[in-house]
């Protein structure tokens, strides 16, 4: 254990060594879940790049993506990170009070994010770019929809865990679980990043 | 070093994060919109190149202050995880835009 005692990736519990030690073997579990779950996407990063040009006569990224919305989103995304290290530190130092108030600020975060990809998919599928008319859109709306799908299951999670905060409070166990949450939370926000990367703002520039 | 140090310690980490963080995106953003906004102030290239950069910078900035992931602690094989996975994803990632990419120049080059 070095000097500031962190032992797996995340907010670490170091003033609890009992806590401590029971997370390390917990966290370093979800993290190789993680780990997979980024070949996941990088694969289907892979299939989209190869059908960026794939169009079929169809739309093509920059006629049916919208910068605003994408920023958005991103803002969102990014805000509800930052609340849920909120959430850690106080899982860490705080209460229980201040902690549940930070994960209903990361879960309207979560979702106004849903709600506006939610409205983008519908503004792309009236505008006659469903899924089912070229192999872009599908690569696009696979990848996407695999990101809102895990944010959809990271919000589902966030409840959970206010539920089981109002019933048990801040017990180890419970502790453990929000570390792992945590790791998901900002594990997808990196995924954006390579999302309006890759995706939204390279489809933009002309 | 006691609890109050550590929190404010932990807290700034998180605030650092979060402003490194808008400040790539804007100028990710930035750059995508002042393209749009006015033709020809910036070329395609350094749009691209802006944005491929400031992608890479964001995503170290989030596991090194959201994850609170870096090169100085080893006791984990956390590490070693992460650069596995790397190499994985490089291989598998590289080989998709390599075999793919050759496969459609090729079926293009016969229209």
């Amino acid at each position: 254990m070095n000097a500031q005692g962190r032992n797996y990736p995340g907010i670490n519990l170091d003033h609890e060594p009992q806590t401590h030690a029971e997370a390390e073997e917990k966290v370093f579990g979800f993290w190789v879940f993680l780990m997979s779950d980024l070949v996941l996407f990088a694969l289907l990063f892979a299939t989209y790049a190869t059908m960026t040009g794939a169009t079929a006569g169809g739309p093509s990224g920059g006629d049916v993506f919208e910068l605003k919305s994408t920023m958005i989103e991103t803002g969102l995304l990014l805000a509800s990170s930052f609340t849920f290290g909120m959430a850690s530190l106080e899982i860490k130092y705080g209460g229980k009070g201040r902690l549940f108030a930070w994960l209903a600020v990361t879960l309207l975060f979560g979702a106004l994010f849903l709600g506006f990809e939610w409205r983008d998919f519908a503004t792309m599928i009236a505008q006659g770019a469903p899924p089912s008319r070229s192999g872009f859109l599908s690569a696009f709306f696979v990848l996407v929809g695999t990101h809102g799908l895990h944010v959809t299951a990271g919000c589902v999670w966030i409840v959970v865990m206010m539920a089981q905060i109002a019933v048990f409070g801040t017990a180890r166990d419970v502790k453990i679980r929000m570390l792992r949450l945590g790791l998901f939370w900002h594990f997808l926000d990196i995924v954006w990043i390579a999302i309006f990367s890759v995706v939204y703002l390279p489809g933009l520039v002309r | 070093m006691n609890r109050r140090d550590d929190y404010r310690r932990e807290l700034r980490a998180y605030l650092t994060g979060l402003g490194l963080a808008v400040v790539l995106s804007v100028l990710a953003f930035g750059a995508v919109g002042l393209a749009e906004g006015v033709p020809g102030a910036i070329s395609r290239s350094t749009v691209v190149w802006t944005i491929g950069l400031t992608a890479a910078v964001q995503v170290v900035v989030h596991f090194r202050y959201f994850l609170h992931i870096d090169l100085t602690r080893s006791k984990r094989d956390d590490l070693q995880l992460i650069l596995f996975s790397a190499l994985i994803v490089l291989l598998m990632v590289a080989g998709t835009l390599w075999i793919l990419g050759d496969l459609r120049d090729r079926m293009m080059a016969v229209l």
